[in-house]
């Protein structure tokens, strides 16, 4: 009745192989280089001026060496009449007058007044809570959805979901990690909509299967998860495609300082939707699903009858 | 027949579209650059006021958008931010000491669609330029003061029941009691149980030591109290500055956020929301040699200060009259041209100044600037946080009458000061000091920037969508392409509605979940092909591509809404408005992309024969 088109679990070892280097070298890149952190996390000044016309940083580097910032870091943003300055949160200064200074540094070789754009100023402390609060975030929202999805599917399926998460996650982190991209607040909340996006396509395919599980009069777990997989395949390409098409609006013309966040979305949806398919489903086989997990002990989805 | 929806489902579908365009349209008419006066007593302003701050900007050649005066509150709109700033700067030196000009931006939203109640959506601070403090309040130094009190409480209780002491003594955060004899301890026990509830006493081994603590109840009234006394104390503050639509808010138990939109100065923002300098008044000790004091030999009774030239100066240690009990306070300029305070005292206080300016005419006073400055320190690795009292002796003048409720102070710098030393005696002190652990400030160029930049974006993706859905599912693309449509008007609206805040990671979410509202429509129709692939009749599979999409929909929104509830609980500012609009976009996206599409398919298809879907 299916034409099975494409053997996605035949490759499960060659996913396996792919998708454990991945993990090895984000893994690592995490180790050795870690993240490229922004003031939300460490604390610290960051104050982004604009200059008339193209600024120029060296004479900028050394005002700001000559009024006593030490450890700066001077960049343009975006454009090159845009300028970002970060500064280390200093010892013995009073923290809140330190932007005030930049910008009077700033002023100091520029024939006109320099346009305070944005000031952020974050204190150590706050950093740390913040990446606290991040990390447990994330957490609990895996932990919800473990729950959720044993409950709904089955526990089998919960660990799976869970695991394509993590792998989520852990190779969007090492990307930024290994090409030294700024991890700020909204990159943050990127990876955390990553989870969100991923569980989405991951969802839809268990659905399926279950589905197929339930109803096909075929043989084998593997056979059955095939015709899942490819039965899914236009709707899985189709819905990453036109979201990849609106981050990639964001990324390009929505400005600078969503640029990392819809970075970390487009790779997220990269990842995410290869590994709906070549991890998730997958371990659920490698966890020896089979009819009996999904045979229903009351008639589920009646109440939905009718509707919509 | 199938596919047939039933007159009150469509009419649900059709009243929200109505109501969400509505509620919608506001924001198609954006904001006005406005100027807002008010008075900043309770006496309101009056229309000949008005009347005559109207004539003033004409004649100042600014045009006029609107002009509106209702319940006591100017409201002034200009067509641009520059003649707004005109405006502002113009009435600030022009309306006198009692009213407060503020900068707003008014929507600009026609009468009949206010009428209904709808509003703009709220824009963050990133959009519309300002600045963002998060206060941490020292709770420290809160329950340190509190210890102080009761240290002076102890000994001034045990004086008038004369109870005699040999000395109290502040020790690890207890206060140390040791009497003259034994004898004493039990009226001592029974003198604390009865006047200091709050306290926690313990009698030690030595029967002549008690150990009073602040109980730990008490602690917590202390710090409540302290952040609930600073949340009034800001409000105050940040009213006298100025600013329209101001946030101040709790966040956690000990911090205070301070939203102030459009201001652009922001160290007098910072100085005088951090600053915790009032004014003491004490009276000069002349009997005792000073140099003698400042070698190490202070003599009873008194304390050494300095004056602001660096002099050493011995005042009594009776304080006179404090900053709290100054009512009122205004700035200006004395008879010798110098900047002046003039102070309005309550009656303990001025009671009290005045009984003592009579008995020392002739003496000299000194007037205490007092102020807690903070710096960062690393002690072990740690960065540790030092709140420095700084207390400098402004002014000593001799007493030549006797003072009563008001009197004037001078000594300060510049009037700049003295006009901040007016508004900080106002607005009342902060019962702990503060500190500004984060600062975010945007720039009025960059706030607008980001509009365009967000709403570009939001289009350029928009259209694009459109184009792949149309292309790729023909008819019921431009279906769901309308669904889509009314699923960001349903968002606008509902975002109104609720006055929720709209910032740029907000404008994301939404973005986002154009993205992902297609995904409904999509599952549904591939569903649909499916189903007509494998033999079913156009009508059956519409009904059943819409039946089994319908429970993978679910799921898979519900583990997305799951997530974003997470990212809002734990979230903070920018994590916070992604997470608003991802969750009611997903909300919306459930009744457009399930339910709107669905009708606009019955309409067309329903209830007839067909031959062929346009899918």
């Amino acid at each position: 009745m299916f034409k099975q088109e494409i053997d996605f679990l035949g490759k499960r070892k060659l996913a396996l192989i792919l998708s454990s280097v991945l993990i090895i070298v984000s893994i690592a890149s995490l180790a050795i280089n870690g993240l490229k952190l922004g003031i939300d996390f460490t604390g610290g000044t960051l104050v982004e001026v604009g200059y008339k016309q193209s600024a120029d940083l060296n004479v900028l580097r050394k005002d700001l060496a000559e009024a006593g910032f030490g450890d700066t870091t001077v960049q343009n943003f975006g454009t090159t009449k845009d300028v970002l300055i970060r500064i280390k949160p200093q010892d013995g200064v009073s923290n809140a007058q330190l932007s005030d200074k930049v910008l009077d540094a700033a002023n100091k070789s520029s024939t006109e007044a320099v346009d305070k754009r944005r000031v952020e100023f974050v204190g150590p402390q706050v950093g740390d809570e913040l990446a606290e609060d991040g990390g447990l975030a994330m957490l609990y929202s895996m932990f919800g959805i473990l729950i959720y999805v044993a409950w709904r599917f089955e526990y089998k399926f919960s660990l799976g979901s869970v695991a394509a998460l993590f792998h989520d996650v852990i190779i969007t982190l090492g990307v930024f990690s290994l090409f030294q991209m700024e991890f700020d607040l909204t990159v943050l909340a990127a990876v955390l909509a990553v989870i969100g996006y991923s569980l989405n396509d991951t969802i839809v395919v268990y659905d399926r299967i279950r589905e197929n599980f339930r109803t096909l009069r075929q043989d084998g777990s593997e056979n059955i998860m095939n015709i899942s997989l490819n039965q899914t395949l236009s709707r899985t390409l189709m819905t990453s495609i036109t979201t990849a098409i609106v981050l990639i609006a964001l990324a390009f013309l929505g400005g600078e300082i969503i640029h990392n966040f819809a970075i970390a979305l487009l790779i997220g949806v990269g990842i995410g939707t290869y590994s709906s398919i070549y991890v998730a489903s997958p371990i659920v086989l490698a966890l020896g699903i089979s009819k009996e997990d999904l045979m229903l002990p009351i008639k589920e989805g009646e109440e939905f009858d009718g509707m919509p | 027949m199938q596919n047939r929806f039933p007159f009150w489902k469509n009419l649900l579908i059709l009243v929200t579209l109505f109501i969400g365009i509505i509620y919608a349209l506001p924001n198609l008419f954006g904001n006005d650059p406005s100027v807002q006066v008010s008075s900043s007593t309770t006496t309101k302003l009056e229309q000949a006021k008005a009347d005559e701050i109207e004539k003033r900007l004409k004649s100042a050649g600014l045009t006029l958008k609107s002009f509106e005066f209702s319940d006591g509150n100017i409201l002034a709109r200009f067509n641009d931010t520059d003649e707004q700033l005109k405006a502002a700067d113009l009435l600030r030196e022009s309306v006198g000491n009692n009213t407060t000009v503020a900068l707003n931006l008014a929507p600009a939203t026609p009468e009949w669609l206010r009428s209904f109640g709808a509003s703009p959506m709220y824009l963050g601070l990133d959009l519309r330029g300002g600045v963002h403090f998060l206060l941490q309040v020292d709770m420290d130094a809160a329950i340190k003061q509190a210890e102080d009190r009761y240290y002076n409480d102890i000994r001034s209780g045990f004086r008038a029941a004369k109870i005699r002491y040999q000395s109290v003594s502040k020790e690890n955060g207890s206060i140390k009691i040791k009497l003259k004899t034994e004898k004493s301890a039990f009226a001592s026990l029974e003198l604390l149980a009865k006047d200091f509830r709050e306290l926690k006493v313990t009698e030690t081994e030595d029967p002549t030591v008690i150990l009073a603590k602040i109980s730990e109840n008490e602690q917590k009234e202390i710090k409540k109290f302290a952040l609930a006394q600073n949340m009034t104390t800001l409000r105050n503050r940040v009213n006298e500055i100025g600013v329209a639509e101001p946030v101040i808010q709790q966040q956690g138990d000990s911090r205070i956020v301070v939203q102030l939109p459009g201001v652009q100065d922001t160290t007098r923002a910072k100085e005088i929301l951090g600053t915790t300098a009032t004014l003491e008044y004490r009276l000069v000790d002349v009997e005792n040699d000073v140099q003698r004091a400042v070698n190490g030999r202070i003599p009873v009774g008194t304390r050494l200060f300095y004056e602001k030239d660096g002099n050493p100066i011995l005042l009594k240690r009776r304080v006179i009259v404090t900053g709290d009990q100054i009512v009122d306070a205004s700035s200006g300029i004395d008879q010798n041209g110098s900047a002046a305070v003039f102070i309005t005292l309550n009656g303990i206080g001025a009671k009290k100044m005045g009984k003592m300016t009579q008995k020392n005419i002739g003496k000299p006073m000194a007037v205490v600037f007092i102020e807690y400055k903070s710096t960062t320190k690393t002690v072990n690795g740690q960065k540790v946080r030092r709140k420095e009292k700084v207390e400098k002796v402004i002014s000593v003048a001799t007493i030549r009458d006797t003072f009563s409720k008001r009197f004037q102070t001078t000594g300060l710098d510049s009037p700049q000061d003295a006009r901040n030393l007016a508004l900080l005696l106002r607005a009342g002190a902060l019962a702990a000091p503060v500190d500004i652990v984060e600062e975010r400030t945007v720039g009025p160029s960059l706030g607008q920037d980001n509009i365009d930049k967000g709403l570009m974006s939001v289009v350029v993706g928009f259209v694009l969508v459109l184009v792949l859905m149309a292309v790729y599912y023909k008819a019921f693309g431009l279906i769901a392409n309308v669904a889509l449509g009314f699923n960001l008007i349903v968002i606008v609206a509902v975002l109104s509605l609720l006055q929720a805040t709209l910032t740029l990671p907000g404008i994301a979410g939404i973005v986002l979940t154009v993205g992902m509202a297609v995904d409904a429509n999509v599952l549904i129709f591939e569903r649909i092909k499916e189903e007509i692939k494998i033999g079913n009749t156009p009508q059956s599979s519409v009904f059943i591509g819409y039946e089994k999409a319908f429970v993978t929909i679910l799921d898979a929104n519900i583990t997305t809404l799951l997530v974003a509830l997470v990212l809002f609980g734990f979230g903070t500012g920018p994590v916070k408005g992604f997470a608003i609009t991802l969750s009611i976009g997903i909300l919306v996206s459930l009744f457009t992309a399930i339910w709107g599409t669905r009708m606009l398919v019955n309409w067309m298809y329903g209830n007839r024969h067909i031959e062929k879907l346009s899918i």
